[in-house]
């Protein structure tokens, strides 16, 4: 079951050999977990997958997610996730017309990179992230994409349905491992770059004043964003993929003082959404990533309340603001 | 880059501010923290500012006032190198402004607005972002926390140091974004009209700590509608309104009648109700 896809690709699998075999192990240790706890969706090789595809998604959703929501940027998921289906659609019309044998996780991923510069590009032109721009951008995506598979109809139309809404028996080894590909990219680059990143985010003028390329750290985030959603889109579907980008962000900045607690919130509401709907709609029988989102969204509700009774208790232990010291001594060495 | 040679026109001329690109040359370590030279800026065909000429030497406390739409605002982006003028030259620390990405010699402190923004985050961490151009990529080290502790005890906000930025007030906001300035340790302070909304007792701590730093030798530029703050802290005072009007020492400023001149209507020093 878990191989049906080797006989399309040989040069990928051959390079995500290594993965493979961490998927083999994380799939021993998923085994072990469901038979030591008696967990009945334990048992299958496909939910071990898809758990550790989710895990990875609550980690860089938000993560990535926090950079948007702070620029009002929410949206920009939502214009890639439409885009990265038009990749999808372009990579099953090849696969079909020239025997491509490549999966549709592969295009998707190029044509959402390409989309997000795109995006950027119209804004530094305009001089504004405009809804207009990304309206535009949203549309197209989603118009190439149906207008694609529609011309090589029959038999396509049932492995869109995986595409638009997510499903967790399609995650393939080679799928799940195409994600681990970008889960290290977005959290290596992410690691690298927070300081810029956050800069860029809080104050766009004092952070290129003080030499930071603000355009560059722009386009880095528009592109990860583009891996994020892809990565995401197999389980969370693209209709739904935003959601993990922008939900739990919501939640954390709700009860989160600081930036580093409001990152950390975040991704323990996503995870916390990933787990309980995967395990809801496991057992319910439903579509994974409509609960994963309703579960998230409930989260968020939780932190709204949180968030009001944090204040209420918190009140009124104002500290006295200190004079200015006079000789200042800003210089240190 | 220019073919213009002249040099600016405030002040001695003992240097040539348009030395050629030079940047990592020792010899910008003495070149004047900003240079305009016949500069040109309008975001239409009508120029904002014209014919600006102006330079600030390591050391000085300079402040840039004038009636609203003057063009305060655009001139401090031509020198912070965020705008690139249409005609004349720009050069911070002797390399063109726009190119200029030596951030921890510049500590900029924006009007309020510009960073009112409903993200968690702590003053500490602000200030943090003082310490970015000195890390890179890397983590601030014990010496860089220090820096940053000091700063926040400089401005008098050790107390609020993790306190959410959007739970403060207007005054203690910008005491972050000054400190945020401090712990970049500058050579050059540029500050945006900084005591806008910022209640009276505060702006004159603020400016003692303006005076302050400028005697430890850090050059001191802001624009500011306060005429009176500026003409009694400030050494010296550029009065602009699309051109320079005024630029000498502060007290000759109170005395000129480069204020009546700019604003266009009898204003007082005193009564400045801009």
């Amino acid at each position: 079951m878990s191989d049906s896809t080797v006989l399309q690709s040989s040069a990928l699998d051959s390079l995500l050999a290594p993965l493979y075999f961490a998927l083999d192990l994380w799939s021993a240790a998923m085994s072990w977990l469901g038979g030591a706890t008696g967990l009945g969706l334990l048992e299958y090789g496909f939910m071990h997958r898809a758990i550790l595809v989710g895990l990875c998604i609550g980690v860089m959703a938000p993560l990535i997610g926090t950079f948007l929501v702070h620029r009002q940027l929410a949206l920009i998921g939502d214009a890639l996730a439409h885009t990265a289906f038009a990749g999808v659609a372009v990579g099953l019309f090849l696969n079909a017309v020239i025997d491509l044998g490549v999966t549709p996780y592969v295009t998707a991923v190029v044509v959402a990179v390409i989309a997000a510069l795109c995006i950027e590009l119209i804004s530094e032109v305009t001089d504004a992230y405009n809804d207009v721009s990304m309206a535009i951008v949203l549309s197209t995506g989603f118009a190439l994409g149906t207008t694609l598979i529609s011309l090589n109809a029959g038999g396509l139309t049932v492995s869109v349905d995986q595409y638009l809404f997510g499903n967790l028996s399609t995650v393939t080894a080679q799928s799940a491992a195409i994600l681990l590909v970008l889960f290290a990219i977005v959290v290596g680059v992410v690691g690298l770059t927070r300081n810029q990143l956050l800069y860029v985010t809080f104050d766009e003028t004092a952070a290129e004043v003080s030499g930071i390329s603000v355009r560059w750290y722009n386009r880095l985030t528009v592109m990860l964003t583009a891996l994020v959603v892809v990565g995401a889109m197999q389980i969370m579907g693209v209709i739904l993929v935003a959601a993990m980008l922008v939900v739990p962000v919501a939640g954390a900045s709700q009860v989160s003082r600081s930036f580093d607690e409001s990152i950390l919130v975040s991704v323990v509401l996503a995870e916390l959404a990933v787990l309980g709907g995967i395990g809801v709609s496991y057992y319910a029988g439903v579509t994974a990533g409509g609960v994963i989102v309703l579960v998230a969204v409930a989260l968020y509700i939780a932190t709204v309340l949180a968030g009001k009774i944090q204040t209420a208790l918190g009140e009124e232990t104002t500290p006295e603001v200190e004079a200015i010291v006079d000789e200042g001594e800003p210089t240190g060495d | 880059m220019t073919s213009n040679t002249t040099p600016a026109a405030t002040g001695d001329s003992t240097r040539d501010p348009t030395v050629a690109d030079s940047a990592r040359d020792p010899a910008t370590e003495n070149a004047p923290h900003v240079a305009l030279d016949g500069v040109e800026f309008g975001y239409t065909a009508t120029p904002v500012v014209e014919d600006i000429s102006l330079r600030i030497d390591p050391g000085e406390y300079v402040a840039v006032v004038g009636p609203n739409g003057s063009g305060k605002s655009t001139l401090l982006k031509l020198v912070l190198g965020l705008l690139r003028p249409d005609d004349g030259t720009a050069r911070l620390f002797g390399e063109p402004a726009h190119r200029f990405d030596d951030g921890d010699r510049l500590g900029y402190v924006a009007q309020r607005a510009s960073a009112a923004k409903a993200m968690p985050i702590t003053v500490r961490e602000v200030v943090k972002m003082g310490r970015y151009p000195h890390v890179g990529f890397g983590r601030l080290s014990g010496t860089d926390w220090a820096v940053v502790d000091r700063a926040l005890e400089t401005v008098g906000m050790a107390e609020f140091s993790d306190r959410r930025v959007t739970r403060l007030s207007g005054g203690q906001r910008q005491r972050a974004f000054i400190a945020r300035a401090l712990a970049s340790e500058a050579d050059l302070l540029v500050l945006d009209e900084p005591t806008v909304g910022v209640d009276a007792e505060s702006v004159a701590a603020f400016y003692d700590l303006l005076g302050s730093l400028n005697d430890d030798g850090i050059t001191v530029f802001l624009v500011e509608h306060d005429l009176g703050a500026v003409t009694e802290h400030a050494d010296r005072v550029v009065c602009l309104n699309r051109e320079v009007y005024f630029d000498g020492p502060a007290d000759e400023f109170v005395e000129s009648d480069a204020l009546a001149r700019a604003f266009g209507t009898a204003q007082s020093v005193t009564g400045g109700d801009v």
